[in-house]
């Protein structure tokens, strides 16, 4: 006979309280300020992945093989994405922001939970071709180490080349996205040149705190996995993290309209997710 | 089961066709959610939303991140990423791996919405090309929930009602035409 499902369920949602609080108290990370719905199917495939039974048995194995961390933490943050995702949001940054941000003698960009790099590498070829990319700095960050890996390392699956061509063109690329990259068998490599003002860095949203001082902040569907709190944390340290008039970017469904922060921004384009902090915040003085 | 507190409705191919007859026959005083899944391929919901706003007696809007899940409305998807919904019946989005090639995926929905709704939920398996929402359909239904599932036959491309069929079951397969009026007969008190 099945285990009737909201037997099931209660159980689960025991294990995945201890789970959280395993990762807490053992490494550190809290992981309990999540949104719960994306949180509790990450961490079953987490299990699953890891050959374990049951969110208990990860526990475990949490608990006994610090060796795990790094790939708990990759399972349990940012997902990829693509190079030039929402194309429009792109071609804003291009045409609106970056001109703006062409008068400050030199500029810091903050992206927060870049995952694999995809959007990463987009900002540097924008900045490149907008002739900005000598007097530029990319800070990214994200929570896990072997996300960072791969994203310092710049290799894609080959299969992605004709979609994020195509997204590049919508963005308003003026050359063509095979002068980036070298391709060999299956897999595409970015230009290293892309790579020279790039910092990789490990930071915490949920706990670490200001990152840099930044004139830019992209953070797209990041924070859509994180409770209200949290999410209005997160807006609070972009806000002490940008200049003056500095700008902020988000994922082009994400709803800030429940954070009290939200206040401190002014959309510059509502649609595509662009604010800028208005000039009457609570901004911390300048160094 | 329960009253119905709340309708999941998943499609693919042909998806959007069904979605006219479906929302087309809706009673406009039904006031519990209906969430939708469709794998349009469109680039954006809104167009979507518009054109079945047309011929649906309820209004119809993209589902809105950390908003609460409306009664009486119409809610879909939006493309690119997954729709959950929170316990607290909140909506929440995903950019997580597709599943079963799709984002947004009808299996995600409604193993959310199953969680939340449990023994009051009813899912709506319509047309389509892939197995998507069979997993969740199944779901659905050991929380307690009503099945339903478009009769193949009747379907533009019947793979997915097919493949809910098989893996989950129903409690009502019929013509799309009849689903409206069930639907109608299962939420209205």
């Amino acid at each position: 006979m099945e285990q009737p499902l909201s037997d099931e369920l209660a159980r689960e949602t025991i294990e995945l309280e201890l789970f959280i609080q395993a990762m807490h108290r053992r490494y550190g990370y809290d992981f309990s300020q999540y949104a719960p719905a994306s949180l509790r199917r990450r961490v079953r495939q987490l299990a699953e992945r890891l050959g374990c039974d049951s969110i208990s048995v990860l526990t475990g194995r949490a608990l006994h093989e610090p060796k795990l961390l790094p790939q708990l933490l990759e399972g349990l943050s940012v997902p990829v994405s693509d190079m030039f995702r929402d194309p429009a949001v792109f071609r804003a940054l291009r045409e609106q922001v970056l001109p703006l941000l062409a008068s400050y003698p030199q500029i810091n960009i903050w992206q927060a939970g870049c995952a694999h790099g995809e959007e990463v590498y987009s900002l540097a070829i924008l900045l490149e071709e907008e002739g900005l990319y000598e007097r530029s700095r990319i800070f990214a960050t994200d929570l896990s180490a072997n996300a960072l890996r791969q994203a310092e390392e710049g290799i894609y699956p080959v299969r992605e080349a004709q979609q994020w061509s195509r997204n590049y063109q919508a963005a308003g690329g003026t050359r063509s996205l095979v002068d980036y990259y070298s391709a060999r068998y299956d897999l595409l490599k970015l230009d290293d040149r892309l790579r020279r003002n790039i910092t990789f860095a490990q930071h915490n949203l949920a706990s670490d705190r200001v990152f840099c001082e930044a004139h830019l902040v992209l953070c797209r569907n990041v924070l859509i996995y994180f409770s209200n709190p949290l999410q209005d944390h997160c807006l609070a340290l972009f806000r002490d993290s940008l200049v003056r008039g500095g700008f902020l970017c988000l994922g082009m469904c994400e709803s800030i309209d429940f954070a009290g922060n939200a206040g401190d921004f002014a959309a510059v384009d509502a649609h595509l997710r662009i604010y800028r902090l208005a000039a009457n915040s609570a901004v911390m003085a300048a160094p | 089961m329960k009253t119905a507190a709340a309708i999941v409705v998943g499609c693919s191919s042909g998806g959007f066709d069904a979605l006219k007859v479906l929302l087309g026959g809706l009673d406009p005083r039904l006031s519990q959610p209906l969430l939708v899944c469709c794998h349009s391929g469109s680039e954006t919901i809104e167009l979507l939303c518009e054109l079945l706003g047309r011929v649906s007696p309820l209004p119809v809007i993209a589902a809105a991140e950390r908003h609460a899940v409306r009664g009486g409305h119409v809610q879909l998807a939006p493309t690119g990423y997954h729709l959950l919904v929170e316990p607290d019946r909140c909506f929440a989005l995903s950019t997580d791996p597709r599943v079963n090639h799709s984002r947004p995926s009808i299996d995600v929905l409604f193993a959310s919405a199953a969680m939340v709704w449990r023994d009051t939920l009813i899912g709506v398996v319509l047309t389509g090309a892939s197995a998507d929402g069979a997993e969740g359909l199944q779901l659905v239904r050991r929380a307690g929930g009503c099945a339903i599932v478009q009769s193949p036959a009747s379907a533009r491309v019947p793979a997915m009602p097919q493949a809910a069929l098989d893996r989950a079951g129903a409690d009502y397969c019929v013509p799309l035409d009849d689903i409206p009026p069930l639907l109608n007969r299962l939420c209205l008190p």
